[in-house]
Parts: C-alpha cells; structure tokens; sequence
C-alpha cells in the first residue's frame, strides 16, 4: 500500500510526499490539525490541510525568523512572539541568555499540545521559565500593550484561516503601538512565486510599511513551502538590517545555526529582480 | 406552537416544481435562467431556477390559499400572531399597511418623532395628521429615546379622537418604549398600537430580551426579517393580532404590493422562519455574547463608550437589546460618521451607521470572532491615530420640531425651491434626513429653525450622507410659498 499526501500549492500545481502513517488527527475549535510520519520529511504538521513545520526543514525557517533580528540588536530583552504554536521559534529564542522575557501568544492551544506530544524536537523550548503562554487572538492581545516589546515575531499561517487577522492594518499599527523605540517586527511573508501568495505578500508589505520608517524583505530557501521560495518581513522604527548588523557580537554568542550565518544575513537581503519589481510596484502605488 | 415549525411549505413547493420539469411557457422570460447566461453565471443556477411566477402549485402572494397560506400561518405561530403577512416590498412597506389601515384621511396618529420615514411617507399616502410625542434624549450620548408613558397619556388625553400608536420597538440604537403599558392605555381608549419593529425581529426568539409587540398585545407589528433573521433583503413580516380584520390588511397591502412576488424573497422568509423558531434560542445567545463581549473590549480600549442596559431608566428607555453594538465616539473628539469612514475607507471595515456622536456595527450569527477582534483593533488604531480635541462637536441629534400642517398638505401643498441656508422661518414641504438612520431631521410640514439648518449643514461637512429633497445635491429646499 502507498499512502501519499497532497497540498495544493497553486490552483494547478501539487507537492506530494509519501507518508508512513498518520500519527494524529483532531479538529480543534479553529482548525483541523494532523500530524504525519514521513520517510523523507520525518514527522510532518498541517493545519487544515497545509504543511507547517517539517522536522527536515524546519530548521531553516525557524534560524531566519530568529537569529536575523537576533543579530541586529543582540541587547533585546523582551520578546512576544505570536503565532509560533509549534515550539521552532521558542527552542530558538530560549537560547539567547540575554532575553528576559518571552510572551507567546497563539490562538490555539492544541496546536501547541499536539506539538509536545508528536514534535518533541521542535517543541523544545516550552519549558524555559522565562516563557509565557497566552492562549488568545494575537490581534487581541497586541491591542492593549504599548512601548513593552523589543522584537515582535509573527510567525503565523496563511492570510486565508485562522491567521487572517495577523496581516492587517490594524494588527501592524498595534504592533508599532507595542514595539520599544529600538523595537523590530518580523513576520511570515509569504511567498513571491504563485500569483495568489504573491498578491497577499504585497498586501502585508504596504501595510507594513505605512507604520515603519524601515520595512525590509529577505528571503530564505524552504522545501515544502509553496515553490520553496519563501520570504520574511524586517520592519523597525530605526534599526537597519544590514548596517546594524552586529555580526561579531552575535558570533561572539557562540550558537551553533545550520542555516543562518552572518554573511548568509547580508545576502538574504539581496532579492532578485522580480521580487524587487514587485515591492517597488508597492512603494509606487504609496 | 401547534402546527409543525420543520415545514417550509414555499420552499418545499419550489423543490417539487424543480422536480416537476413543468416547461415553463410563462414569466419571467429568462426561463430558469436559461436566456440570461450571463446572470445565471452570477447569481448561480440554483437562485434562478427558483425565480419563478405565480402558479397553481406556488400560490399567489396577493391571494394566498395554498403554500403561501399555509407559510403564513406557520409564521405567525411561530410570532404569536393571529396573522402574518409575508412582505417582499421591505419593512417600509410593512409599515406603511399597517398605518394606511389604521388610519383613513384626516384621522390622528400618535408616533414619536424619530420614526422611520417609511412612517411619515404613510401620512403623505394616506392623509392621517400625526401627533407627535417627542422622545426624550440622552443628555450624554445626544441620542434620541423612547416615549416616556407621561407624555403619551399626555397626547392621548389631548387626542382622545386618535385611532393609534406608532411605537418604536426598539428604535435603531436599540432603546424600548414601555410597549406593555402603553397597549394598556391604549386599548383603554380604543386606540390600536402598531410596532416598527423593523430592528426588533429576535425579540421573537431570543431570551431575556425585552418585550416583542405581539406578546404585549399589540394590534399590528412591522417585522425585518431580513435584519436580525437572516432572510433576503427587502424581506419582512407585517405581523397581525387581536380585533384587526386580516382580510382588510390584505386590501390595503394590495393597494402598494406588486403582483409579482418574488418566490426568492418568499423562500427566503419561509426558510428563515424555520430556522428561527427551531434554532433561534442559541442563534440569539451567541449573537448577545459576542455583542457583550465586543462591548466590553472596546470600552477597555478607553475613549469610547459602547453602552447597554446600564441605561435604562424605567421610562423613555424602559428596556435596551443587547445585540446592538452601539458606541458613543465624541470623547475621541470624531464623529461617529468620521469613525464609520476612516473604517471603511482605513480598515476595510463596513459598519451598519455613523451619525453624529455614535456608531453602530451590526451583530449576527455570521460574525466570526477574528471580526469582531478586527474591528475592536481598529477601533484602538482610530483613537490612537486620528483621536482629536472634541471641542466644538455638536453633541446631539434629536431637535425639537414644530409642525405647522400635516405631512400631505405639507408635500402637496403650493411650493417653492429655496437656498437651503437662506430657509429659516419657512415651512418645509420635503424631507431632509441623513441615510443610514433614514429618521427625518425634516419632515414636510415643519418649521425650519436655525438650530435645525446648522445640524443639517454640519452633519453634510462631516460627510453624512444626506437624502430626502427634490434636489439631490442638498443645496436647495421646497418651502411652502
């Protein structure tokens, strides 16, 4: 028997993989959520039917979603992280002795359950005591705190679910609300590929840079993300990511990074033609 | 209820004609949609194949004695009503049967002055002369009220010849008269009591809600099914009880209604009432819930004021329904009809009206909850971002008017076109009323004050959307020659 499993990522292209069995399945108050055992991906998480976190992959994207803001103020000490329910982004952060405090706020607290259980090497972290766990609207919760946070991680699903309220204008502007003077954003930007993502990578980039006097997009290589080409949003009230970069302070750290490294940041800055053409179609149309 | 509220009779018709594959030689010409492919492709196969005439199997909306009877009487089971009439012409039509069959030429109506202008247009139509009680005002919200009993006895006292009460129930902010006592006064008299409860249809279904007309005893009642129960827009019930003869309705609805009922519009009451009256407890707990709770998030937000029953005061606002999302913005120093489109136009965010002091976004079964967190944050991001010092706001809505003559003699009487700001001292032939609410600043008949021309010219520069007179710029009015 060959069990396969499927995710559309146009309207007319499919990324299949083989599966060994299914682990779990459940339905939660906001999602359907399963979790896959996979001979080339290892164990694999979806959402509604969507790939989060793979164990073979999801190193890349938690090292850029991390250690990129990381390394352009190695001095932050409070961190909220929203989204982020499958621990990749935590195990990162909570190796940073420097943090304070980590408040993580996700919507759904199966995601997080069902991560402890069956991706024990992604969910890591959950038992650092300098972690909180807000189970709530991320939107909500960003409403009612002002001038608290040094970095702000939206590490969310797709614009179309659950995660839709985390690419508006209003959720920007009360992030701006809540972020320190030296304050960064960094968020899932979708991808630039298949037209659909494109348009919503778009949309998130000019409500960004409406609030930040620095709104930037670097980009990093994922496998089973829709076309592999995956970008993420570097917004700050004055920090650049390349100028500031503090590439030897954060050397100095010690951290061992498979994807990230200090000459990997400056260069996932540099976008291809393409990409740039359709930020500057963004920034044109104010 | 007796009769058994799982039928549709309409819909069930309509389900057994499409099975049927009767051949249509008969209106409408688009023959289930087939000679219109490019609506059918919009609207969908489904709608048009049951966009359909009068006939034997469907009944006829003007004379109704099968399908369409038997869903009357299901849906006036299920509003405790001896009668109910299925409405394709809107609430507005609703409420013009019932005042047209309430009153004849000449006869008096008691009504509070911010109705509906569906209300007022009835008088033009039929000729009766309004009494009007004036609603009392919230002096903090500026908001128009109920009638307090006192000045109905007051009005009934001095009109012991009127034939009925117009009652708001709830007005559009979701504020309640004393509907029961005011049926006992009235029956008292001999005059009949008629609800506008175009805002007022869960109060059939909900619990702990305030009173609905039909179960405090009054006479008539116009329902917006299509509001706060779910069915198409330009869909509603008149609702009928006590002594007044249905068969007399049925005429007058008969003077205005087309003949041509839409079977889409009628379905959609049919299948809303279903719904209503075997789910409508739960539907209504969860719209109250998440009203609540966005009520109690927004004034967490500080600067805005969302209030409920905390309001009511026995009297003029003898009861308040929750569901109504109603906020008082001037402390942030807008507009609500600034806050309504900087959400609009900012957020993406469509709320049901903005006037001068309030807002009012729509609560209902199809809300989800990262809606409702969306407008809350928007809410947060307005004050943060355009709140302004509020002096010089004008801080109320409701004026005072002075009637000279009935509304008929008013709008037919011998006129003339004005500047509307050289119009003070004249008396109005036309209306003049921001949309949405649709409640007359002017009505034909009154007196046009100074205080009335500056809330008029104000509420145009802050971007209220005005309508009513001949001249559709606002910048001329008929007055009486």
């Amino acid at each position: 028997m060959e069990l396969w499993y499927t995710e559309n990522h146009s309207k007319d292209v499919q990324f299949s993989m083989k599966v060994d069995r299914q682990l779990y399945s459940g339905k939660s108050h906001f999602q359907r959520i399963d979790v896959l055992e996979t001979p080339e991906f290892g164990r694999v998480l979806t959402l509604d039917g969507f790939i989060m976190v793979t164990e073979k992959d999801e190193f890349i994207y938690h090292d850029m979603i991390v250690h990129v803001p990381m390394a352009v103020n190695p001095d932050i000490r409070r961190v909220l992280l929203i989204g982020a329910g499958d621990g990749g982004a935590v195990r990162e952060l909570v190796r940073y002795p420097g943090i304070e405090q980590i408040d993580m706020v996700e919507i759904d607290q199966m995601v997080v359950d069902v991560c402890k259980s069956y991706l024990p090497k992604v969910a890591s972290g959950f038992g650092d005591p300098r972690l909180h766990l807000h189970f709530e609207d991320g939107l909500r919760y960003v409403r009612f705190q002002e001038n608290r946070y040094d970095l702000i991680i939206v590490d969310s699903t797709d614009p179309f679910g659950p995660g839709e309220g985390l690419f508006t204008k209003e959720f920007y502007g009360n992030c701006y609300k809540a972020l320190t003077e030296k304050g960064i954003l960094v968020n899932q930007h979708e991808s630039p590929f298949y037209a659909q993502d494109a348009q919503a990578m778009q949309r998130a980039h000019s409500r960004i840079r409406a609030f930040f006097p620095v709104s930037r997009v670097y980009q990093a290589h994922i496998p089973t993300y829709p076309s592999g080409h995956w970008l993420f949003g570097f917004a700050s009230k004055g920090l650049d990511p390349v100028k500031d970069l503090q590439a030897q302070r954060w050397n100095s750290l010690g951290l061992y990074t498979r994807y990230y490294n200090t000459e990997l940041h400056q260069g996932a800055f540099a976008l291809p033609t393409y990409v740039k053409e359709l930020l500057e179609q963004v920034q044109r149309e104010g | 209820m007796e009769r058994n509220q799982r039928e549709a009779p309409i819909m069930e018709a309509l389900n057994r004609l499409r099975e049927a594959r009767i051949v249509p030689f008969d209106v409408p010409g688009h023959k289930r949609g087939r000679g219109n492919k490019e609506l059918t492709e919009f609207l969908g196969q489904q709608c048009l194949s049951v966009d359909v005439n009068s006939m034997k199997m469907l009944d006829n909306l003007c004379h109704p004695v099968s399908v369409i009877a038997r869903a009357e009487r299901l849906a006036a089971d299920a509003f405790h009503a001896k009668h109910a009439f299925f409405m394709v012409n809107g609430t507005t039509s609703a409420v013009q049967s019932m005042v047209m069959a309430a009153c004849k030429r000449g006869e008096k109506i008691i009504m509070p002055r911010n109705v509906h202008r569906s209300a007022i247009n009835a008088l033009i139509l039929s000729g009766a002369t309004p009494v009007y009680v004036n609603p009392g005002v919230d002096q903090r919200l500026g908001i128009p009220l109920g009638m307090s009993v006192n000045d109905v006895v007051k009005a009934m006292d001095e009109n012991p010849d009127a034939k009925a009460v117009l009652v708001n129930n709830p007005t559009y902010y979701g504020i309640c008269s004393n509907l029961r006592e005011i049926v006992r006064l009235a029956h008292d008299r001999g005059m009949l009591v008629l609800a506008d409860e175009a805002h007022g249809t869960h109060f059939y279904f909900g619990e702990n809600m305030p009173v609905s007309a039909m179960d405090a005893g009054a006479d008539m009642a116009s329902v917006s099914m299509h509001k706060s129960g779910g069915s198409l827009t330009q869909s509603s019930f008149l609702l009928v009880n006590n002594q007044v003869s249905p068969g007399y309705v049925r005429q007058i609805i008969n003077l205005t209604q087309t003949t041509s009922g839409s079977y889409l519009l009628m379905s959609s009451l049919d299948i809303s009432r279903r719904n209503l009256a075997l789910h409508g407890k739960s539907i209504f707990r969860t719209v109250c819930d998440m009203a609540q709770y966005t009520r109690e998030e927004i004034n967490r937000i500080g600067g805005y004021y969302a209030y409920s029953r905390e309001l009511v005061n026995g009297d003029d606002i003898f009861d308040f329904d929750i569901t109504k999302l109603s906020v008082y913005t001037l402390d942030i120093g807008l507009a609500g009809i600034e806050v309504y489109d900087i959400l609009r136009d900012e957020f993406d965010i469509q709320i049901e009206f903005g006037d001068i002091g309030n807002i009012l976004a729509y609560i209902s079964v199809g809300d989800r909850r990262l809606d409702l967190e969306r407008l809350c944050s928007a809410l947060s991001e307005i004050k943060r971002r355009f709140s302004k010092d509020r002096t010089g706001m004008f801080d109320h809505e409701y004026i005072n008017p002075q009637v000279r003559m009935t509304p008929q003699q008013a709008f037919y009487g011998e006129k003339r076109s004005l500047p509307i700001r050289e119009s003070t001292g004249q008396v109005c032939s036309e209306f003049v009323m921001c949309y949405p609410p649709g409640i007359p600043i002017l009505a034909p008949g009154e007196y046009i004050t100074q205080e009335i021309l500056d809330y008029i010219l104000y509420a145009k520069e802050k971007g209220c959307f005005m309508t009513g007179t001949e001249d559709p710029t606002i910048e001329h009015i008929n007055v009486l020659a």
